[in-house]
């Protein structure tokens, strides 16, 4: 008698015990923290890009959420102050994120070793060094768009579709930092291969005048392309300067940092007719996620902000979406139990994720955490970006080989 | 700390001239030493960054009030000192296996250096002209480590460090972080507040009030000043040195023109020519924003408005308040956090019979 009722008060306070440890509500709300720069050196970009990830995650809750569980998202300002954005992980980290995105260059290479030692993944989506691509060395640091080599091969492969040929003139100009320097040895490479003639030019921060070059490159290279790699208030100057030259600006390719409504604007609509740019997610509001946030605003009676379908908002869309579909991934195929090292892995099964056309077929795998290194020309007609390229990638090849050439360093 | 000094009598030299001359100082300076030490058993690890962050930032400060609160010269080279520490631990931790405490030393050994080449201006030229001659620095010391490959690491110029360990303690926690920065802490605040009251550092305050005169009772100006920047980039470095080791990488982007302001500011607001006021400035302009932060968007969600909806306006009224506070605490009081601390402790020597 004695034995079956140890049997039975034991199997009662079993039974409470599962009954505790599975909630009663399942559908737990899954952390992810964000950063923000709204007030320092690059403020411009992130507010627009921050509403962009609020958003996006706002209007997946209202579907319902990420498989029954809200998604909730803080976002910590940090002011591209790295002691700040220092503490914002921290901050995220103590209330329980399981996925972070990492807001500025100095930030995420701050973060990068801690990312690693806490075992929860940071999306640095364009900011950060071209071989963080490398998934093997860095697992738990996710660009999920395309590095300065992915994108100078798309942008070298625009140039080889539209009559590249062997002794095509190509000029470089760029920004005098690590990130400008940074395409050099994959540039090199490609010119080699494609017998391409191709020059450097510096332009040193913040690259307000530039003139020197540009003559330099229409008059003396007589250039029959240019790449331009610049930032800020400099890639508007580029633009002018380009036009006061004389020279074809739909010649004139900017890598992603350029390529915003803001530069367009600085340097004059009128002026910067034909102006091409890249983009790693789709640009304006004629897309069906962005129509579905437009409505959302509409249902909720406000007014749609005007950064609605820009350049970074749009990039913004295409973090909240990634970490979104992230999560997803994780809970459905590890369990109700999210950690870090779960969504890891959920990033890591992102296959031809597409948005409905939004981003390219983003492919991730343990080894590329770049998504595939998608890019698409973009092109400056009327007042707004238009594309005039699928989405491409070039010479994956030869991008593959410098990644794992800096994995052995 | 709030003492009496009523009824003490020394009667030796030594304890007259010690640091803490009266008995409860040195008792409550101990008392300090050892709550710091035990603090962390109770701290999270996101209050342990906040306190890392504070302390990297006082070793710092100490080493530029030492340079422009007692010796009067003023530099925004500050960031790029720490940058030399930063870059020679990265490079003798990553490349060479060295312990993070050779990497401590040498990167402040290398510093103080270059801080005393830098230093060589001053000299001939004072005040905002030597601020402006040691602006070069930044710009040098940064295009050096940009270029040289040696230096730099190649084109990302960055440069990551293994996890520092100590006696086979990874130090790989915020908690452990804390136990390394600490010690430091207290050494190099020990080491400045002796340094001020010695032959040198008489000779720094001399030289800061007037370095003509100071020439004409006998003070070797030349040695003096670049000592003062060598003493001060040897700060800087060990601070850069273990912010590399803090955040386990080197990189030139943490250390820019606006690190050296950032620390002017500290100081200036801690109080120039103290060695306290260095850490009040570091606790004040480390901790602020991030205090400010979090009340001002614990304010707005009382008023019933969701940090999305007024993000932007709430980033620009944390900078707004941030620079009224410190408009603020130096109209009242231009001698920074270090007299206010004076003034409240003078209150309080006779309380309460303070007539």
């Amino acid at each position: 008698m004695k034995t079956r009722a140890w049997v039975a008060t034991l199997s009662a306070g079993a039974l409470v015990l599962a009954l505790w440890a599975v909630p009663a509500d399942a559908r737990h709300p899954l952390k992810i923290g964000g950063q923000c720069d709204r007030t320092g050196a690059t403020k411009l970009i992130g507010v627009e890009f921050c509403p962009g990830v609020t958003d996006y995650i706002k209007l997946v809750n209202k579907k319902g959420g990420v498989l029954g569980h809200p998604v909730e998202q803080t976002e910590i300002e940090h002011g591209y102050q790295v002691d700040r954005g220092v503490e914002a992980y921290e901050r995220l980290k103590r209330d329980g994120a399981v996925a972070v995105l990492d807001y500025g260059t100095p930030i995420v290479y701050a973060l990068t070793p801690r990312h690693m030692e806490d075992k929860i993944p940071g999306i640095t989506p364009g900011f950060g060094r071209a071989d963080a691509t490398d998934g093997e060395r860095w697992a738990y640091i996710f660009p999920m768009a395309a590095s300065y080599w992915s994108q100078m091969g798309g942008a070298l492969k625009y140039v080889k579709d539209n009559g590249g040929k062997r002794g095509t003139k190509i000029a470089y100009l760029y920004f005098d930092n690590p990130a400008g320097r940074e395409p050099f040895p994959l540039i090199e490479r490609i010119a080699r291969k494609e017998g391409y003639q191709i020059r450097f030019f510096a332009v040193p921060p913040p690259g307000l005048e530039m003139g020197p070059q540009v003559i330099d490159i229409t008059r003396r290279m007589r250039a029959d392309w240019v790449i331009t790699h610049l930032f800020g208030r400099s890639p508007s100057v580029s633009v002018k300067e380009f036009q006061k030259a004389g020279f074809p600006l739909n010649r004139v390719i900017s890598m992603v940092w350029g390529s915003g409504e803001a530069d367009a604007e600085a340097a004059g609509w009128d002026t910067s007719q034909g102006y091409l740019g890249l983009q790693f997610a789709a640009v304006g509001r004629d897309l069906p996620v962005v129509q579905e946030i437009v409505k959302m605003y509409r249902d909720e009676g406000k007014e749609v902000p005007k950064y609605v379908g820009s350049v970074y908002y749009n990039r913004g869309i295409l973090v909240g979406a990634v970490l979104v579909e992230g999560l997803r991934l994780a809970v459905q195929n590890f369990g109700e139990r999210v950690t870090g090292e779960t969504v890891q892995k959920g990033f890591e099964k992102i296959k031809g994720f597409d948005l409905g056309g939004f981003l390219p077929p983003l492919t991730v795998t343990p080894q590329d955490h770049e998504g595939g290194g998608w890019v698409r020309v973009y092109q400056v007609k009327g007042q707004a970006w238009v594309p005039v390229s699928a989405w491409i990638r070039g010479y994956r090849d030869e991008v593959l080989e410098l990644v794992k050439e800096a994995a052995k360093k | 700390m709030i003492h009496r000094e009523c009824g003490v009598y020394q009667t030796t030299y030594e304890g007259d001239m010690a640091l803490y001359p009266l008995p409860l100082a040195r008792y409550s300076a101990l008392a300090v030493v050892v709550l710091l030490a035990l603090v962390p058993a109770v701290m999270t690890s996101h209050q342990m960054a906040l306190a890392n962050l504070i302390g990297l930032a006082a070793v710092g400060a100490i080493g530029l009030n030492l340079l422009t609160g007692y010796t009067g010269q003023v530099s925004l080279g500050h960031g790029a000192f720490m940058m030399v520490g930063a870059y020679t631990a990265a490079i003798l931790s990553a490349r060479h296996g060295m312990p993070f405490w050779v990497g401590l030393a040498a990167g402040g050994a290398v510093a103080a250096a270059v801080g005393a080449f830098f230093g060589i201006p001053s000299l001939r030229i004072k005040g905002l002209y030597l601020a402006i001659a040691t602006l070069a620095a930044q710009f040098i010391i940064e295009w050096s480590i940009n270029r040289i490959p040696w230096i730099g690491g190649g084109v990302q110029a960055t440069i990551y460090l293994p996890t520092p360990t100590f006696l086979g303690w990874d130090i790989n926690t915020e908690h452990r972080r804390y136990y390394m920065i600490l010690p430091v802490c207290i050494l190099a605040y020990l080491a400045a507040l002796n340094l001020v009251r010695s032959r040198v550092g008489r000779a720094f305050i001399a030289v800061r009030d007037r370095d003509v005169a100071a020439e004409i009772i006998g003070v070797n100006i030349f040695r003096y000043k670049l000592l003062a920047f060598a003493v001060s980039s040897f700060y800087a470095g060990v601070a850069g040195a273990l912010w590399s080791y803090y955040l386990k990488i080197a990189n030139y982007e943490h250390f820019t023109l606006s690190t050296s302001v950032q620390y002017l500011a500290m100081i200036i607001i801690g109080g120039l020519g103290s060695v306290l006021g260095s850490v009040f400035g570091a606790i004040f302009i480390t901790l602020l924003p991030i205090v400010l932060a979090q009340l001002v968007e614990g304010g707005a969600a009382l008023f019933g408005f969701t940090y999305a909806s007024i993000a932007d306006f709430l980033a620009n009224l944390k900078l707004i308040i941030f620079g009224g506070l410190i408009i603020l605490f130096l109209a009242i009081e231009p001698a920074g956090l270090y007299r206010m601390w004076g003034n409240i402790k003078r209150y309080f020597k006779l309380w309460p019979f303070s007539y």
